[in-house]
């Protein structure tokens, strides 16, 4: 196309036409930047003509600028309609090119898990926290005094006997794995005046050798409540509430007469829940009963001011019959797969 | 304790048809805890047959089998299987003659086993059900030969059910006994309980004999010079004498048969009727040979020294602290717990000493442990026996001496009752109610206390109540209160929510071991728990970085003689799990605990030699010296990496695990205590010597070292059957918790724009990088708001044994922009500290 040399309607719609259809004809972002440069740029016939309007003559300056502006401006427009149009186009299409398929996504991290039975401890002492009671901790290699005497064990009683104790060597150091959370009670209450309302999970040992349901390092939960005026009835509201929080509204307690040292009355706790597996029925779950004078007398608490009630209860027992957990085996052995059932809750 | 039902029946009412299952229920209602039900494990036709003709016929095999024609039905009726009146059986034994009464097991019977009869071909023949023998029917260990009726003193109608006449249908609820409630192993004891439980008529068989004294003394003296505890061993002591007892005489079948149900095997008529009356009325008898016995009785504690064959036919060396029953040829017995050989009940005694004592339950608690000799006599005597039933129980047995053993009572005899009076125990009113927190009326509470047997006077304040002589246990007015309340029925407490003071929610630490806990979960790792008990070996490797003995605490009688010491790390116990997840197919492994390890101190000698008394609160000193004396136990965090921590995906290749992901770790618990825990290169004898960092926190009083993190050395991880690259972290989270005090203190967050720089500089390559981003950070000052290590190159352009790290820097004023020159003055102050501290300079 040669440069125009006059401005004429003809050589007006000549360009335009030449650009209208390039731009029509491109038909990606490089393609439109060639029209662009071709038919508006610098050398373009556009480009040309305007450059003509310096020498019109005056009073014909304003009809061949029109002419001109409007021929401009109907090209850029177009321009601008068509590049609109191409980055449309051209980024649905690299959205269509970008797609994944969803279900291939290489994982970049590792599920990890908390383990049922820290989780369940962590549960049941929310409960009591909410309740107003503090956690309460003490070791698990215990002085005898602590997990035997001051818990009224007397050292010839058959009780202490049936504890199953593993014992520190020598023997005549008088230090024991506890065989259960019961010391604490007596930390508790030597740590603090009462009122005391002490929740204490913790680990503790029996010389039982490990089967589907024994294992020599297992897990308890007590509970300890002194206090003026604390009575059988309190223990029961307390555990009605706590088996409800934990297993649902339905659980029930049952309270059998039994005997512990350290507890006088004394009472089995049994659990009830109508959608245990192998249906509702009562479970043995622990011990309760009112703390013995003998205990508080330990503490230098007077039973004749003071009362209070006391409870243990198995954490491995409670995840048997809460979720269905049928071997000890799967509890100790560390096996990934367990733990990962569970996630991050119980 | 096992229960036959019909002898319950005899002291209390049973509903008729009641089944064991009843029994037990009521008897838990009441505090006894459920155990098995017992029973013969046989059903019929079992019946009285009488051997009518038998043909010895010699096997190809030797032996010799008897062809028996058995008469098991009245001629012209059917045999209880429907069958003729006469049974052909074969029989192997031999101890019957014709006109025998035997057992005979017909077709359709099935024994203990279980063990169909059916009619079989065997021999030439077709046997047509069994003879039976004693133990065939569960009843006893003798198989020499068949039951034949008539050596137990039977003569029953030919047909007669067996099972009945035999006891064979009886059947025994087991209960556990609580060490409170010795006088539960009794049946009289256990009908008490469920005449409370049901409230059927109780008979107490002890009311049902009469002990009368007797005329003539056998001389029985208590000497005991050292009294356990300031208790005299024997408080009560009765003896009885029968004669012309017939050693010949069988044991009658439902004796028995209640004994085996009892759990207890018939021995000789004689010792059946003393284990009877044990059983029977919860009081230990022990019979001697009157003939056998060199004059009167002492009971003394022994010498040092002294020894004693007991009835096991066992030498035992005897203990000062051992009660004994001696006579004039020395010890015959360890009191309680078991009678001598030389005076031993045999087939040739006739004449009886019964001894019917109370011994001290801690004595022979204590001499039955030393002795390993748990027995059903020190079983009871440890739990206490009513010392009134002494004399009683004597009687008894001469009554049933006389009745089936064709004895005579003789006039000589003793007693000796040094019981120490119980003193009342004082129940003031309102006492129950308050402790239950249900309200008792008067008459409920003097009800329940007479049911179990006390007597009760009114006082100004409440009750004076004699506990009965059964119930060594009631001593205060607690275990009254119990009483009642159960008498009454645990079911009427009624659920009373107490509130509690206002609580503090969880301690710091509480909260900080959760969030650790947390956090590794959630950053892929997963928790487990290990069993404490490890090997020497495992702590002396683990236990310390360089010494390679270990301070450790030793379990005195554990379970696996392999690992009895408490562990001083959390890898060996996390290694042997990560060996067994690999063994089970698990290669991707990121996992820990927390919990504690026990790290006693060189040279400290744990424990308390000195036990304070119970129900005494000790002093503060006492508590402390006994809190001193148990060994330190940090919260310890574990943690074990293997495989990958990135599995091999579409486009991403695996990531395996190494001492970065360790490192990774530790950086995660500082996140979650919020307190950074710091890195140096450091050494581990179980650790790579190249790949160890040594990991402290920074305290009041300069660096104190909390762990170690890295990868296992790989010749450790091939002893733990483990590939050679193995992660591994453990830090003493008590003493990163203990440092985590206040509430932090904010920095202001500034908000004018940030200048940013890169700077590489060249070091000695042994120069920690770590020290050298320390050193720019500290020299840069405060402008200076982050600064990370971004490149490490060593080669082109670099000299050897030199390295260009990179940082990128980022400075920030906090009251105005930056300008260019500034931030390059604060980096160059950086690089000067560097240069000085580390020679490292620009990188040209």
């Amino acid at each position: 196309m040669s440069a125009p040399t006059e401005i004429t309607e003809p050589v007006v719609t000549v360009a335009v036409d030449a650009a209208l259809a390039a731009i029509a004809a491109a038909t990606d972002s490089a393609a439109l930047k060639a029209v662009r440069s071709a038919h508006v740029g610098e050398a373009s016939p556009l480009a040309a003509l305007n450059a003509l309007m310096r020498s019109v003559p005056g009073d014909q300056k304003a009809a061949a600028g029109k002419l001109v502006g409007q021929a401009r401006a109907r090209v850029n427009q177009a321009l601008s309609a068509r590049e609109a149009q191409i980055v449309e186009a051209e980024a649905a299409a690299q959205l269509a090119a970008e797609a994944v398929d969803v279900t291939a996504a290489a994982s970049t991290w590792r599920a990890g898990a908390r383990h049922p039975l820290t989780l369940l401890q962590e549960r049941v002492s929310d409960v009591f926290v909410g309740m107003g009671w503090e956690v309460a901790e003490g070791p698990e290699l215990e002085s005898e005094w602590f997990n035997f005497d001051a818990l009224n064990f007397d050292e010839d009683h058959p009780a202490r006997a049936m504890q199953d104790t593993f014992f520190i060597d020598p023997p005549e150091a008088h230090l024991v794995l506890r065989t259960h959370t019961s010391p604490v009670q007596l930390r508790a209450l030597l740590a603090a005046e009462p009122p005391v309302y002490r929740i204490a999970p913790g680990r503790v040992y029996r010389t039982d050798e490990l089967d589907a349901t024994h294992t020599p390092v297992f897990h308890q939960i007590e509970g300890i409540a002194v206090d003026k005026g604390l009575t059988m009835a309190h223990l029961r509201g307390t555990l009605d509430h706590f088996v409800k929080a934990l297993f649902g509204d339905e659980a029930k307690v049952r309270l059998r007469p039994n005997y512990f040292p350290f507890t006088e009355p004394s009472a089995e706790l049994d659990l009830w829940h109508p959608t245990f597996k192998d249906g509702a029925r009562w479970i043995e779950w622990g011990g309760c009963g009112m703390v013995n004078a003998n205990v508080l007398r330990s503490a230098g608490i007077d039973p004749d001011v003071y009362s209070g009630f006391a409870f243990g209860v198995g954490v491995e027992r409670a995840l048997m019959f809460r979720n269905d957990v049928k071997d000890m085996h799967d509890m100790v052995e560390g096996d990934v797969r367990f733990s990962q059932q569970y996630g991050m809750t119980v | 304790m096992r229960v036959p039902l019909s002898w319950l029946g005899e002291f209390v009412d049973l509903t008729p048809g009641i089944t064991p299952e009843d029994v037990h229920a009521a008897l838990v209602s009441v505090g006894l805890e459920e155990e098995e039900i017992h029973r013969f494990e046989l059903t019929g036709p079992i019946v009285v047959g009488q051997v009518l003709e038998f043909t010895g016929e010699v096997q190809t095999n030797g032996k010799t089998i008897n062809w028996c024609q058995v008469r098991v039905a009245a001629d012209g009726e059917l045999a209880a299987d429907g069958g003729p009146a006469i049974h052909g059986i074969v029989c192997g034994a031999h101890n019957f003659v014709v006109g025998d009464k035997v057992v005979v097991t017909l077709p359709g019977a099935v024994l203990p086993g279980p063990f169909p009869i059916a009619p079989r071909k065997t021999y030439g023949h077709v046997s047509d059900g069994m003879i039976a023998s004693a133990r065939e029917l569960g009843l006893g260990d003798e198989h020499a030969g068949i039951l034949v009726l008539g050596d137990l003193g039977l003569d029953p109608e030919i047909g007669t059910d067996a099972i009945r006449l035999l006891g064979l249908d009886d059947s025994a609820v087991e209960i556990n006994v609580t060490p409170d409630r010795g006088y539960a192993f009794s049946i009289r004891g256990v009908a008490r309980e469920y005449s409370h439980a049901t409230g059927a008529t109780f008979r107490d068989p002890a009311l049902a004999v009469s002990a009368t004294a007797s005329t003539e003394v056998f001389p029985v003296s208590i000497e005991d010079a050292a009294p356990i505890r300031d208790r005299v061993g024997a408080s009560v002591f009765v003896t009885r004498v029968v004669r012309g007892v017939d050693p010949t005489r069988p044991s009658p079948a439902w004796l028995i048969a209640r004994l085996k149900l009892a759990g207890i095997r018939s021995i000789s008529l004689i010792v059946d009727i003393t284990n009877y009356v044990m059983i029977e009325l919860g009081q230990p008898i022990h019979g001697y040979d009157l003939d056998k016995l060199t004059g009167g009785i002492v009971v003394r504690r022994a010498q040092a020294g002294e020894k004693l064959v007991t009835l096991d036919d066992a030498t035992r060396t005897l203990n000062p602290e051992d009660l004994l029953i001696t006579d004039g040829s020395g010890p015959i017995g360890l009191a309680g717990v078991m009678g001598g050989a030389t005076t031993e009940i045999g087939d040739g005694t006739t004449s009886v000493l019964i001894e019917a004592a109370n011994f001290d339950p801690v004595s022979i608690a204590r001499t039955a442990r030393r002795h390993k000799l748990p027995s059903e006599a020190s079983r009871r005597f440890e739990r206490g026996v009513d010392p009134e039933v002494a004399a009683v129980a004597a009687a008894r047995v001469v009554q049933l001496l006389v009745e089936l053993a064709g004895g005579v009572a003789d006039g000589l005899g003793s007693l000796h009752d040094a019981t120490p009076e119980r003193t009342p125990i004082d129940l003031p009113t309102g006492f129950v109610s308050g402790l239950i927190g249900l309200e008792y009326t008067r008459d409920e509470v003097r009800t329940s206390l007479a049911e179990i047997g006390a007597s009760m006077t009114e006082t100004a304040t409440g009750l004076a109540v004699n506990a009965p002589s059964w119930r060594p246990d009631l001593t205060d007015k607690w275990t009254l209160a119990e009483e009642v309340a159960r008498i009454v029925g645990y079911d009427r407490i009624p659920s009373v929510l107490p509130v509690a003071p206002p609580g503090r929610g969880l301690t710091r630490t509480q909260t900080l071991k959760r969030s650790v806990a947390s956090v590794l979960a959630a950053t892929g790792h997963t928790e487990v728990l290990a069993y404490p008990f490890v090997a020497e070996k495992a702590n002396n490797r683990f236990g310390s970085p360089t010494s390679t003995t270990v301070p450790q605490i030793k379990v005195a009688n554990p379970l696996d003689g392999e690992a009895p010491f408490m562990r001083t790390s959390m890898l060996p116990g996390l290694l042997e799990i990560a060996h067994r997840n690999l063994s089970r197919g698990t290669t991707d492994l990121a996992i820990f605990e927390l919990g504690s390890v026990f790290r006693p101190v060189e040279g400290v000698r744990y424990g308390s030699a000195v036990v304070p008394p119970a129900a005494v609160r000790p002093s503060d000193e006492l508590v402390a010296t006994l809190n001193a004396g148990i060994p330190p136990q940090p919260f310890t965090a574990g943690i074990v990496l293997l495989g990958n921590t990135v599995r091999h995906q579409p486009g991403q290749p695996p990531k395996p695990a190494s001492w970065q992901d360790a490192l990774t770790a530790v950086a995660q618990i500082g996140l979650a205590v919020g307190l950074p825990i710091h890195v140096r290169q450091g050494t581990h004898q179980a650790m790579h010597p190249g790949r160890t960092a040594e990991l402290f926190v920074t305290t009041a009083t300069g660096d104190t070292s909390v762990g170690f993190a890295g990868e296992l050395l790989p010749a450790v991880a091939k002893d733990a059957d483990l590939p050679a690259v193995v992660a591994v972290v453990e830090i003493d989270l008590s003493v990163v918790f203990a440092q985590v005090t206040g509430d932090l203190q904010a920095t202001v967050i500034g908000t004018k724009p940030a200048a940013t720089q890169d700077l590489s500089l060249v070091v000695d390559a042994q120069v920690p990088a770590g020290a050298v981003l320390e050193a720019v950070r500290e020299g840069s000052g405060s402008l200076l708001e982050r600064i990370d290590l971004v490149d490490d190159y060593r080669g082109t352009g670099i000299q050897p044994g030199q390295k260009s790290l990179t940082f990128a820097l980022r400075f920030r004023a906090p009251d105005r922009t930056l300008t260019a020159a500034e931030a390059s003055d604060a980096k160059l102050a950086g690089v000067q500290l560097a240069a000085a501290r580390h020679g490292a300079h620009l990188r040209e």
